[in-house]
C-alpha cells in the first residue's frame, strides 16, 4: 500500500476553483522575472498588495520564511528571488504562488477527510481558522463541529447547515459556506481525495453584499488517495517527482513501501506489520532500524534485487536483516533474488535472513550452500543482526 | 465450533477464474471448505477447480442455483467494491474481500450498501478467516497458509497478514490449537472491526481465549479494548502490537498504520489494552507464555 499523493497549493486551488468555489486569482513561477510578471497584471486588476508563497510539500511554510508580501512588482520580483533561494525542511523551493493579498476579518477551518471511525467522508469545521487543527482539537475540542456526508449523496443540504450554524454562521456567509462545504464533499470524491483542507477560509470584506462579508478560500491542501490514481490521470500527472528522493520514487515504482528512518539495520520484509513488527524487535534488541520496507505479497527474485539496491543506497546501512514469512511469497524464490542481489551490489554489508513458511527448506538450501548468516526466529534474526550491525548499531 | 466460517459455509469465489483467485480457491478446497460456485461476469456456464464447480455471470444466480451463503472475493481492486456490493445486494450475509488497493471513497459507498443489506463484510485487503479442524475437514476462506493451524479454541483477530502468520505459528508450535483466526485487513475503511470480532468471540462457545494483534494508526484497538474491559472478563487474553518503533507521521505500509499527532500510538493501544485486562506481549513469540500467565491452557 502506497501512501497518498500530496499536491501543491496550486494545484488544490485549482481544484477548487475547478468546483466553482471562491478562490482568488493567482498564477504561478519558477523565476523572480515571472513573479514579477504575475504581480503586475494582479496590480493592474486592481490588487494593493501580492502574497507570494513557496510551493513545497511541507507544513510550516510562513515560519520558514516562505510567505511573504510585496507592494510592487520590483519588491515581488526580489522577495520571489529570495523564496526561490530556500529550502524548506530539506526541500527545494522551485516554485511560487503569487495571489491577491486579503484583507482578513476572520478565519475558518474547514476539511472533508476520510474517517475511518465513522468509514465515511468526514466535514469537519471551526471558527478558530488559521490554526494547525490538531492544535484546536488539544486546545478546545468543543470549537470543532463535525458531520459525516452521506455515503452515496453527499453532503446534503441541512447537514451543511448544520456545520455552518455550529460555527456560528448565518445569513448570507452562512449560505456561502454551505456552497464550499458541499464543494469539498464533491471534489474529495470526483477526485479521490482523503484530505480536501480549506485553511484559512477567511471572512473577507464585501460592501457590495448584503452582509459586508464574503468567504474566500485563502490557503488549500489536497492529497489524494493513490489506489486511485490510475482512473485519473490528470490528477497523477501533478506528481512532483522533484520533490521525491530517487530513491523513494524507485520504491513507488517497484511497489515497494519504503521509509527510510535513522539508523543502521536494513530491514527486508513481507508484509506492512511483520515490518513493523521486525522493526520493533530490532530496537528491542538494541539496534536501530535503518528503514521499512514491505516487499509486498507474492514478491519475485527481481523485486527482491532492487529492494536490496534500495536498502544499499541508504550510506549509514551496517547489517540487513530479511525477514520472510512465505505465504503466497515463495522463500526459494526470496533467496534467489538475494544471491543474485548480493552478485551485483559493489557494497557489501553483513546480512542475516530468515525465511519460514512457503518453500522454506528450499529456502535454507540456497542460503546455506551460499552462505548465509541465517537464522530461525524473528527474535534471533534481530539479535543477530544488532550484532553484526556491532557499535554502528546505535543510532547515527 | 467457531466464528464466520465453519462446516455450514458454502462458498462462492468471485473472480475464481482469475490466476489468484484458482490458485486460492484450491488450496481452500484442500484444507476442506466447500466451495460450491464462482463467478465471473462474462463466462457464466464454465467450470472451475477440475470442473467440480460451476461458474455464473452473476452473483444473485450463483446463489440461486447453489445455496451459497458467503463469498470470497478475489476481484482486482477496481471492480472490488462492487463485487462487495453485488454480493451483499444478493443476500450473500458473510463476504471476505481479499483484494489489495481498492479506492477508499469506493468502501464508503460498497459499505453502506453491506450495512443496508444486513450483511458482514470483512476486509478488504484481508487475509480472511480459518477455523481449523481434523485433517481436511478444517474451513478456511481466503488466503491464509493452511499449513501455521492446530485445532484448537483460542480465538485470534488481526489488522495484519504476515505478522498474524508469524503469531499463529508460534502458539501452534508451542500446541496452542484456534478456534478462528481471524484477519480484518489494514486499510482504513474496513467491515469488521476487532470490537466486532471480540463479540463473535465472545458468543462463541469453542472460543476459550483470545489473542488481539493490533498496529499504530486510528483508534480500532482502544474502542476493542473499551469493550473488552466489560465484556470480555470471562476469557483470558493477550494482544500484540506492532509499530512501537514507527516514527510520527509516517505510513508504515498498511494505509491506516499512521501515527499522527497523538493519535494512533502503540503505547497508547498498550495502556487501553492492559487497562482493559489484557497481557500484551513484546514479541509475537511471547504469546502463548502470556496466554499461559492469562490462565488459558490447551485442552489435552
Amino acid at each position: 500500500m502506497l501512501p497518498p499523493m500530496k499536491i501543491h497549493e496550486a494545484e488544490a486551488r485549482q481544484l477548487l476553483a475547478d468546483a466553482g468555489l471562491a478562490v482568488p486569482d493567482a498564477s504561478t513561477a519558477t523565476t523572480p522575472a515571472g513573479a514579477r510578471a504575475a504581480a503586475e497584471r494582479l496590480f493592474s486588476g486592481g490588487a494593493s498588495q501580492v502574497v507570494i508563497k513557496a510551493q513545497v510539500l511541507v507544513g510550516g511554510r510562513g515560519k520558514a520564511g516562505g510567505v511573504k508580501l510585496a507592494a510592487t512588482p520590483e519588491e515581488a520580483e526580489q522577495v520571489a528571488a529570495g523564496i526561490l533561494a530556500l529550502e524548506i525542511k530539506g526541500l527545494p523551493v522551485r516554485r511560487v504562488l503569487i495571489a491577491p493579498a486579503a484583507t482578513i476579518l476572520r478565519e475558518i477551518y474547514l476539511a472533508a477527510l476520510i474517517d475511518r471511525s465513522s468509514r465515511g467522508v468526514l466535514l469537519m469545521a471551526s471558527a478558530a481558522g488559521g490554526m494547525e487543527i490538531e492544535e484546536v482539537a488539544a486546545k478546545s475540542p468543543e470549537a470543532i463541529v463535525r458531520v459525516v456526508a452521506h455515503p452515496h449523496a453527499g453532503l446534503l443540504p441541512y447537514q451543511a447547515r448544520q456545520l455552518g450554524f455550529g460555527i456560528g454562521l448565518s445569513g448570507e456567509l452562512l449560505k456561502q459556506f454551505c456552497v464550499i462545504a458541499a464543494g469539498l464533499v464533491r471534489i474529495a470524491r470526483s477526485s479521490d481525495a482523503d484530505l480536501v483542507e480549506v485553511n484559512p477560509l477567511a471572512v473577507v470584506p464585501a460592501p457590495e453584499l448584503p452582509g459586508g462579508e464574503r468567504l474566500v478560500c485563502l490557503d488549500a491542501k489536497v492529497t489524494l488517495d493513490d489506489s486511485a490514481l490510475d482512473r485519473h490521470p490528470e490528477l497523477a500527472a501533478w506528481r512532483d517527482a522533484d520533490s521525491e528522493d530517487p530513491i523513494d520514487r524507485e520504491a513507488r515504482e517497484q511497489g515497494i513501501a519504503y521509509i527510510r528512518l535513522d539508523g543502521s539495520i536494513g530491514c527486508m520484509v513481507n508484509g506492512a506489520g511483520l515490518a513493523m513488527t521486525t522493526l520493533d524487535l530490532v530496537t528491542q534488541a538494541g539496534g536501530s532500524p535503518a528503514n521499512f520496507l514491505d516487499i509486498g505479497g507474492g514478491a519475485r527474485s527481481e523485486k527482491v534485487a532492487a529492494a536490496m539496491r534500495i536498502i544499499l543506497a541508504d550510506p549509514g546501512v551496517k547489517a540487513i536483516l530479511v525477514n520472510i514469512f512465505g505465504g503466497i511469497t515463495r522463500g526459494d524464490e526470496v533467496a534467489k533474488g538475494l544471491i543474485a542481489a548480493r552478485d551485483q551490489q559493489d557494497r557489501v554489508v553483513p546480512m542475516v535472513v530468515r525465511i519460514v513458511g512457503t518453500n522454506a527448506k528450499e529456502a535454507a538450501e540456497l542460503l546455506t550452500a551460499g552462505g548465509f548468516e541465517t537464522a530461525a526466529s524473528l527474535d534471533e534474526a534481530a539479535e543477530k543482526a544488532v550484532a553484526l550491525a556491532g557499535a554502528g548499531g546505535a543510532a547515527r | 465450533m467457531s466464528i464466520l466460517v465453519n462446516a455450514d459455509t458454502r462458498l462462492l469465489v468471485q473472480g475464481l477464474t482469475g490466476r489468484e483467485g484458482g490458485f486460492h480457491a484450491a488450496q481452500m478446497a484442500a484444507y476442506g471448505t466447500q466451495i460450491v460456485a464462482g463467478v465471473t461476469p462474462g463466462r457464466g456456464g464454465e467450470r472451475a477447480l477440475d470442473g467440480t464447480t460451476p461458474i455464473f455471470n452473476t452473483v444473485a444466480e450463483a446463489v440461486r442455483a447453489t445455496g451459497a451463503n458467503a463469498s470470497c472475493i478475489f476481484v482486482p481492486a477496481a471492480g472490488a467494491a462492487d463485487a462487495i456490493a453485488e454480493a451483499a445486494a444478493a443476500g450473500v450475509k458473510t463476504i471476505f474481500c481479499i483484494t489489495e488497493g481498492i479506492p477508499v471513497h469506493d468502501m464508503v459507498g460498497a459499505l453502506a450498501i453491506v450495512q443496508r443489506h444486513g450483511a458482514r463484510l470483512i476486509g478488504p485487503n484481508c487475509p480472511g478467516a480459518t477455523s481449523p479442524s481434523a485433517a481436511n475437514s478444517g474451513v478456511k476462506v481466503g488466503i491464509i497458509p493452511a499449513s501455521i493451524h492446530l485445532p484448537g479454541d483460542v480465538g485470534v483477530v488481526s489488522r495484519s497478514g504476515t505478522l498474524t502468520y508469524e503469531a499463529v505459528q508460534s502458539m501452534t508450535d508451542a500446541g496452542i490449537g484456534q478456534s478462528t483466526c481471524l484477519g480484518i485487513g489494514g486499510d482504513p475503511i474496513i467491515g469488521t472491526t476487532f470490537r466486532d470480532a471480540l463479540e463473535l468471540f465472545a458468543a462463541d462457545a469453542a472460543t476459550r481465549a483470545i489473542v488481539l494483534i493490533g498496529e499504530i494508526g486510528g483508534s480500532a484497538e482502544e474502542e476493542a479494548a473499551a469493550w473488552a474491559g466489560d465484556n470480555l472478563k470471562h476469557l483470558p487474553r493477550v494482544a500484540f502490537i506492532a509499530g512501537r518503533a514507527a516514527p510520527e507521521g509516517r505510513r508504515m505500509g498498511h494505509a491506516g498504520a499512521i501515527v499522527s499527532g497523538s493519535s494512533g500510538r502503540a503505547s497508547d493501544k498498550i495502556s487501553a489494552l492492559e487497562a482493559a485486562g489484557f497481557k500484551v506481549a513484546l514479541s509475537p513469540t511471547e504469546l502463548p507464555r502470556l496466554l499461559r500467565e492469562a490462565g488459558y491452557a490447551p485442552r489435552s
